[in-house]
């Protein structure tokens, strides 16, 4: 334990004293003022037509909020992936590897150590990422948004998958190699979640298993439609009313499953860089 | 029965078709300043990897300190100079210090005295609190040292100690390691500067294409001593006569030289040279430096490494 958490300490401080972390705030801050920025403007000199109704308002300020979130989403899966890129691979290639594990320490809390610190920093910016969004839209417009706490945690989830692959590799691959692949997966998943939109909406029962089962090989965009899912009001989700919207929603059985891969990828990261030469 | 520090038993190592250590056999007692020595590609590093965990044998078997490799227990006992020393330059010296000693379970009060001691020791305790990456090679290898030595390990692996220090930082060196031969600690050194090797280990081997050629002890008086003579008469006669106390004998640009047993048989070539009235016009005893038996050993056909 006392090993761990000094690997822990040490994963956490060089990413502090490497600016990583400050610079990842500093790109949430930039993105949380843009966005309150565009809301405010939105909101004072746009005045809606007095024909609007209620519910057009409402779900003109969702859309807006959905917005602010899928550029949060994208924001945290770059974390994901770069955060951690060269935790591994980039310790192993300069020789760094070589003095740590040379010490009285398992591989494995190497790996555990470094996955844990990074989750908490992911887990961490998602949290305040998201937090700031909905905090913003209530400030500003005063709109308030449902179901925080569960998207925090599905996008947490994405984050948690994407890190134990993108660990998985760097014990493998070098960081180029590595971060390649890791948005390669990512973006494998979105592709997957398109068709299998696009299967749903046309009745194609086949795309809509190929989307699926594209899922179930890189489950992280399936998390964001869950997460979406649930931040839409059921009536704007039923009838597709934003371009965010999903048709095809995955299924709990998926937040699961995400979660046993992540689990894995951890387990087979730990297990390459256990017979990895260093 | 001899206590042996380090002890493989037919180490191989293959890198898919390369084979980078063919078949290591080895045996430090411990308490020994033991030189390992090779050309470049020789599979030295590998075997100190391998040793160490960080690369696993593709067959036989080894102990460290009594314990088979990976025994954490053992590894909390070991010391470790990678040849090119590199760490989180982000952290300062004594960060670096208190991490590793922390990691081979060095604590509190002892472990903070020991910081202490060790940067004054490599002389960086003026910088003991500045980051690495404002440390020159020479700075950082002399922390690199202390990372080794914080747990006062009864082993110490030193893969190329020397890289990158100048002539003070090669003393500094030479003593650290005549400190811990003292202490009793089994030194394993690995370097390309045989003066250094000559200068500090016990016991050398010499290892060819990842196996080992040829070992000798640099403590022995007798170990390698040839005769030189500058004589009066250089006839067949006088080679014959002193085959008697040599060997291998070559008359170079008008002197003798012959490989003998110890410096004590000078005397009697000098007395027999007198008896046969042969005049001496010089003689002495001259050691083979570890560069020419490297160059022997090795053979000349060597690529320069």
């Amino acid at each position: 334990m006392f090993t761990l958490l000094t690997i822990m300490q040490l994963a956490f401080l060089e990413m502090r004293r490497r600016r990583i972390v400050q610079a990842a705030l500093a790109c949430g801050a930039a993105c949380l003022a843009v966005f309150a920025v565009a809301i405010y403007l939105l909101h004072h000199f746009h005045h809606p037509a007095r024909t609007q109704s209620l519910l057009q308002i409402r779900i003109f300020l969702q859309l807006q909020t959905l917005a602010g979130l899928y550029a949060v989403n994208l924001l945290t899966v770059t974390v994901a992936v770069m955060l951690p890129v060269d935790a591994i691979s980039g310790e192993i290639a300069s020789g760094v590897m070589q003095t740590l594990a040379s010490k009285p320490v398992r591989r494995a809390e190497i790996v555990l150590g470094k996955w844990l610190v990074h989750w908490l920093m992911i887990a961490a910016y998602t949290a305040i990422m998201v937090v700031g969004i909905v905090l913003e839209m209530r400030l500003i417009t005063g709109f308030s948004q449902a179901h925080v706490l569960t998207a925090v945690g599905l996008m947490t989830l994405q984050g948690t998958v994407l890190l134990s692959v993108v660990l998985a590799g760097g014990a493998r691959l070098t960081t180029v190699a590595n971060g390649m692949i890791a948005f390669g997966f990512y973006s494998v998943a979105v592709v997957g979640g398109w068709i299998e939109q696009i299967g749903a909406m046309m009745g194609d029962s086949g795309a809509r298993y190929i989307g699926t089962a594209i899922s179930l090989l890189s489950p992280t965009d399936a998390l964001w439609r869950r997460a979406l899912y649930l931040l839409e009001p059921p009536m704007m989700s039923q009838v597709s009313m934003s371009p965010l919207s999903r048709v095809s929603v995955p299924s709990v059985a998926m937040i699961w499953w995400a979660v046993a891969f992540a689990v894995g990828a951890l387990a087979l990261s730990a297990i390459w860089f256990e017979k990895r030469a260093l | 029965m001899t206590d042996f520090a380090i002890q493989t038993q037919g180490l191989r190592k293959e890198f898919g078709a390369h084979l980078a250590v063919a078949d290591l056999w080895l045996q430090v007692p411990r308490g020994e300043v033991f030189g390992f020595l090779g050309p470049n590609g020789a599979g030295k590093t590998t075997s100190i990897k391998m040793l160490l965990g960080l690369v696993a044998p593709t067959s036989g078997n080894a102990t460290l300190l009594g314990a088979p490799l990976g025994d954490r227990g053992a590894r909390a006992r070991i010391g470790f100079l990678p040849e090119h020393f590199r760490f989180h330059d982000c952290l300062t010296a004594r960060e670096l210090l208190r991490l590793h000693g922390r990691l081979q379970g060095v604590r509190g009060g002892p472990l903070e005295r020991r910081i202490d001691g060790l940067l004054a020791r490599v002389d960086l305790s003026d910088v003991g609190d500045l980051s690495l990456r404002q440390f020159s090679k020479g700075m950082l290898q002399r922390a690199g040292l202390a990372q080794a030595l914080i747990a006062d390990p009864d082993l110490v692996f030193l893969d190329e100690p020397t890289s990158g220090l100048d002539p003070l930082g090669r003393r500094l060196v030479r003593e650290l390691i005549e400190e811990l031969r003292h202490r009793g600690t089994t030194v394993f050194l690995n370097s390309h500067l045989l003066g250094e090797v000559e200068a500090t280990c016990d016991r050398v081997i010499f290892v060819k294409q990842g196996s080992v050629v040829h070992g000798m002890s640099l403590t022995e008086p007798e170990r390698i001593v040839s005769a030189e003579l500058r004589i009066g008469r250089l006839d067949d006669a006088t080679l014959d006569g002193l085959q008697a106390f040599g060997r291998d004998i070559r008359v170079t640009g008008g002197a003798v030289t012959l490989r003998v047993d110890s410096e004590a048989v000078m005397p009697d070539i000098a007395r027999w040279l007198v008896g046969q009235g042969i005049a001496i016009h010089a003689m002495g005893t001259r050691r083979k430096s570890l560069e020419e038996w490297f160059i022997e050993v090795m053979g000349e056909d060597q690529r320069p490494g």
